[in-house]
């Protein structure tokens, strides 16, 4: 696909987060950079969704760009009933704060000179105490993201391990009771043996805090074992929006079955091993195109093994293949 | 690229405009008035009141500035108010070149001597040799250059006599007896450029040794003389010119001091002498023409970074 | 505890630090140990002591004698000191049991009495140090003579040397520290909004700086000298705008590093207002780069203010100043009365030395990107 449409929103449910035709560009010298283009999400209370691309596809920009940071150069963000790109910069401060961001890097999120506690707190400081003890305050939330308040609270960042850090922003980000949590490939920089750990916390504190959660990464088994609902990006389009427990057997387009197929697994390596050829289509392994000159028509086309005419002629639009799957491509069918 | 020159041709522009115009409002509040300056004290009112109003001096601020500013685009940078009456341009003139010989020939002294030392240093790198050298340079470093000049002239003037103390041979005149009265002054440049080269180049170089490609040259068996001249050199040279941008604006404070302390008829001591009476025609003009030559020559310098270093052109293309 | 890292990760302006810049390694006996054999400590003290004291033979025979050229007598000193100072760092060695940086702690030490002299002076017994018609009563031109009324001897008005050293000091330090404090605080206020709001405002901030950048510092201060009558304020705030360029840069620079860093970004997602991002995520690490090239520069300072007065246009003779004093030793009396010159030059190279060594230190510590010499 990597197409557009907005047949995937639940317009009759109450949504979380709601957003409309975004499109995120950037100028550069030589052009303009397409990092997003005409993307739309929906995020019911206490649902995740996954958003899945390699990187440079735009699903930071995006991620950004809902935070209003910077804000998108067009397109609507609904934060519940609060529409944020309408809003005066004050108000917008202001509601936007019920949206917090986890982000990749946690040692460079958290400022190096500032001890844990005032780097919790900071939400309160902006926003005012009303009448919360700071200092219970703040020890609450380390306990509820598994850190020792005793040990961590007067540490500086650099103090404290990767894994230790991402919870801290994680704390941070929960002072202000918010309602959705964007996670921007919150344990790609992390030890695979942190990953797990900080999943799991996301994943309670989601529950605890009954979060709605937009959960960006690279890493198919990752998101697809996080979340409830998974949106494929490509170049800035959407591919491919598919129930998470579908998304193994059920993928259609043929994006999200390369990412599916790229992720090694014993079976593969068995039949490699044996000389069999592996099921899935030759895939023409190419560069991915420059966003600041994408294709016409369908983005995928020049990586794709099903590519026609068509596809360069005219962008594919999200259609429902089965109940809750939406795929954007003209050459599949369920 | 084209672009990006126009700008930086419209800074300079601003950054000169700005310059002459701080020059000129700064010196207009020079105490004391300049009418007495030029007639003498114990004259009739009248007197001075006609001077003023024929100098201009009654005029609006930006009247005088803009009249002062159109002289000085047609080399008219008014006359010395102390005797002899002369055109600031003509002094000025007749001391560039001294200031340009000694500061030239200060950073040649430096130059020639800091590019060895420098290799003779990063080529010991951690040794006696190398200490000995940074911890000699260090001390240079902290050493004002009117001390290091009083230093040489008790040891090489005094005590061995084989300098002359002050005065000037022009170099059309003279070459051999230019050459001994302007070699001192430019040593005393030199010592003090000559550290600060000498310890940059040398960590450049120390950095550049340690970098795969020298490594690989070594392993060929490439004679180290030659890795030091042929592959190691080169790369650095980029940052050789970057110090040369750097040590201009100290280059110039030691040229002043140094013909001060030599008694050198160049543009450092018109300045002193000018500041010290309160002749501000000429410190007005002296200070204009030393920021002109001085932001010509960094912007020269800023130039030569394309042409030198591959990187930097790429990346403006 | 480890050491706070400012520029934790994935900084791309991170430049490899200079592998051991050979800064006074020479001196410091400490470093070859780490390559041969470690010497006992008896061995050292055996090794040191002798060293100390024949280099103090060697410095003290060669500052005395009239048998030699002077050429040879400065260098007699200098190698007599040097070798004394290498003694010197073995003995503290042997007695501390681990290598000891000894020119930095004589450089620390020197400035630490220098900073105690130069505040206390009004209240110590020092002699006559700018009167001159109380100089008439003393002799003129005394050799120093440490046991004496005048331990560094009298200048030609009679006037004390000592108290006149100590007194210089204090101008020197009150005019250079003044200055770096006004340097500091404008220029670091100024380059950290020209670099946080970028656009119009940096690009005038830039042309003004470049500007103040366009006339080399000692002619600046020579303009600013005809027009300023010299006095400890004018100075200071003269001198501060020599500093006030580079402050800016390094401010700029450093705010443009950490506002690209993630946690501006989550303090902005947070809620902070645009004053709240400047005042509690940037300036706290901006502070540390500026102050440190507040301590570089405290150095060129008292070089600027010893060369103004050097040149007769800062504080005016008989108050006294390093540089002023140096330039008594104009027209023959230098070479008549070394000592004149000797004093004030002594205590100008120590001095600068010193701020030297402790800005070089202070620069790897806090702002290890631009601690290139």
């Amino acid at each position: 696909m990597a197409g557009s449409g907005i047949a995937h929103l639940r317009a009759d449910e109450k949504r979380a987060l709601t957003v409309e035709n975004l499109v995120v560009e950037f100028p550069v010298t030589g052009g303009v950079v397409h990092a997003v283009s005409d993307l739309s999400i929906d995020v019911l209370p206490g649902e995740t969704l996954g958003i899945l691309g390699e990187s440079g596809c735009g699903k930071s920009s995006a991620g950004r760009a809902l935070m209003q940071l910077p804000a998108p150069t067009s397109g609507r963000v609904l934060l519940g009933d609060a529409e944020l790109t309408a809003l005066k910069k004050n108000d917008m401060r202001r509601a936007r704060a019920k949206m917090q961001m986890i982000m990749q890097d946690p040692v460079s999120a958290l400022n190096p000179r500032r001890k844990v506690k005032d780097l919790v707190a900071e939400g309160l400081e902006v926003w005012g105490f009303e009448g919360k003890d700071r200092a219970k305050f703040v020890d609450d939330l380390l306990s509820s993201v598994g850190l020792d308040p005793a040990v961590v609270r007067d540490r500086r960042p650099h103090e404290l391990s990767g894994g230790q850090c991402q919870r801290v922003c994680i704390a941070r980000s929960l002072a202000l009771d918010p309602d959705v949590l964007i996670c921007d490939e919150p344990v790609s920089s992390l030890d695979v043996s942190v990953q797990a750990q900080v999943l799991n916390l996301l994943e309670e504190t989601r529950e605890r805090y009954d979060l709605s959660m937009i959960f960006i990464a690279h890493d198919v088994a990752v998101v697809k074992n996080i979340s409830d609902r998974v949106m494929v990006m490509y170049l800035g389009k959407t591919c491919e929006v598919i129930p998470s427990d579908d998304m193994q057997n059920k993928a259609l387009h043929p994006y999200t079955r390369l990412l599916l197929a790229s992720v090694p697994s014993a079976a593969d390596a068995q039949a490699r091993a044996a000389g069999e050829a592996t099921a899935e289509a030759p895939v023409k392994d190419v560069e991915l195109p420059s966003p600041l000159n994408p294709p016409s028509g369908c983005r995928f086309r020049t990586r794709c093994p099903l590519a026609t005419e068509q596809c360069a002629a005219e962008e594919p639009v999200l259609r429902e293949m089965r109940p809750g799957q939406f795929v954007a491509c003209h050459n599949v069918s369920a | 690229m084209l672009r990006q020159f126009v700008l930086r041709v419209l800074e300079l522009l601003a950054v000169l405009l700005l310059v002459s115009f701080g020059v000129f409002a700064l010196l207009s509040l020079v105490p004391g008035d300049p009418a007495v300056a030029v007639l003498g004290e114990g004259r009739e009112p009248s007197e001075y009141a006609a001077l003023r109003d024929e100098m201009g001096l009654n005029d609006p601020f930006f009247t005088r500035y803009f009249d002062w500013f159109g002289g000085v685009l047609h080399g008219d940078l008014g006359s010395s108010l102390i005797p002899p009456v002369v055109p600031v341009w003509d002094r000025l003139v007749a001391a560039m070149p001294v200031s340009l010989e000694l500061a030239g020939l200060g950073l040649l002294i430096a130059l020639v001597v800091s590019v060895p030392l420098a290799m003779w240093s990063a080529y010991n790198e951690g040794g006696r040799i190398d200490r000995a050298i940074g911890a000699f340079t260090f001390g240079l470093l902290s050493l004002p250059s009117f001390l290091v000049g009083l230093v040489l002239i008790a040891v090489l003037v005094n005590s061995m006599g084989w300098f002359p103390r002050t005065g000037w041979v022009r170099i059309t005149d003279d070459f051999g007896g230019n050459l001994s009265h302007v070699f001192l002054p430019a040593l005393t440049i030199a010592l003090m450029e000559m550290a600060m080269f000498t310890r940059i180049l040398r960590n450049d170089l120390v950095t550049t040794l340690n970098e795969d490609f020298i490594l690989a040259a070594r392993a060929k068996g490439m004679p180290p003389l030659r890795i030091m001249v042929s592959d190691a050199l080169r790369p650095s040279s980029f940052s050789l010119v970057t110090i040369l941008g750097l040590s201009i604006g100290r280059l110039v404070g030691s040229t002043v001091i140094v013909e001060y302390l030599f008694s050198l008829p160049g543009m450092g001591r018109l300045v002193i002498e000018a500041a010290s009476t309160g002749n501000y025609p000429m410190v007005q003009g002296a200070v204009l023409l030393i920021a002109v030559v001085y932001v010509l020559s960094s912007a020269l310098i800023d130039l030569s970074y394309g042409y030198l270093d591959p990187r930097t052109r790429r990346a403006r293309a | 505890m480890p050491e706070p890292d400012i520029n934790h990760t994935g900084d791309p302006v991170d430049a490899p630090v200079p592998a051991a810049a050979a800064g006074t390694a020479l001196l410091d006996p400490g470093e070859e140990t780490a390559a041969k054999p470690r010497v006992s400590r008896r061995t050292q003290l055996l090794v040191g002591a002798p060293m100390l004291v024949g280099g103090l033979a060697l410095a003290g025979f060669a500052a005395t004698t009239a048998l030699l050229i002077t050429l040879a007598k400065v260098l007699l000193l200098v190698v007599g000191l040097l070798v004394a100072m290498n003694g010197l760092g073995r003995i503290a060695e042997a007695v501390r049991g681990k290598s000891v940086d000894i020119v930095f702690v004589l450089g620390m030490t020197w400035l630490t009495v220098l900073i105690g002299l130069a505040v206390l002076a009004p209240l110590l017994p020092l002699g006559n140090h700018n009167d001159a018609t109380q100089g008439l009563y003393a002799p003129i031109f005394a050799e120093p003579e440490l046991g004496s009324e005048y331990p560094l001897g009298t200048n030609n008005y009679g006037l004390d040397m000592l108290a006149r050293a100590i007194y210089g000091a204090r101008t020197s330090l009150v005019v250079s520290l003044f200055a770096i404090l006004i340097g500091t605080t404008v220029g670091g206020l100024i380059g950290m909004v020209a670099g946080f709001l970028r656009g119009a405002t940096d690009r005038v901030v830039g042309i003004l700086a470049n500007a103040l950048l366009a006339v080399p510092p000692l002619v600046l201060l020579i303009a600013l000298g005809t027009v300023l009558s010299p006095n400890l304020r004018n100075l200071s705030i003269a001198l501060s705008l020599l500093t006030i360029p580079s402050m800016v840069r390094v401010a700029r620079a450093n705010t443009i590093t950490f506002a690209q860093r993630e946690f501006v970004l989550a303090a902005q997602a947070i809620g902070a207002t645009r004053m709240r991002l400047l005042r509690k995520e940037l300036l706290p690490n901006v502070v540390l780069p500026v102050a440190s090239m507040g301590v570089v520069m405290v150095s060129m300072l008292i070089v600027a203010e010893a060369s103004l007065s050097y040149l007769g246009l800062g504080i005016r003779a008989p108050e006294p100043t390093w540089g002023n004093m140096i330039a008594e030793g104009e027209g023959g009396v230098m070479e008549a009365h070394p000592f004149i010159v000797i004093v004030p030059g002594l205590c100008l190279f120590l001095t600068v030395f010193s701020f030297n060594l402790l800005g070089e230190k202070v620069q790897k510590r806090w702002d290890p990107r631009s601690a290139k010499l």
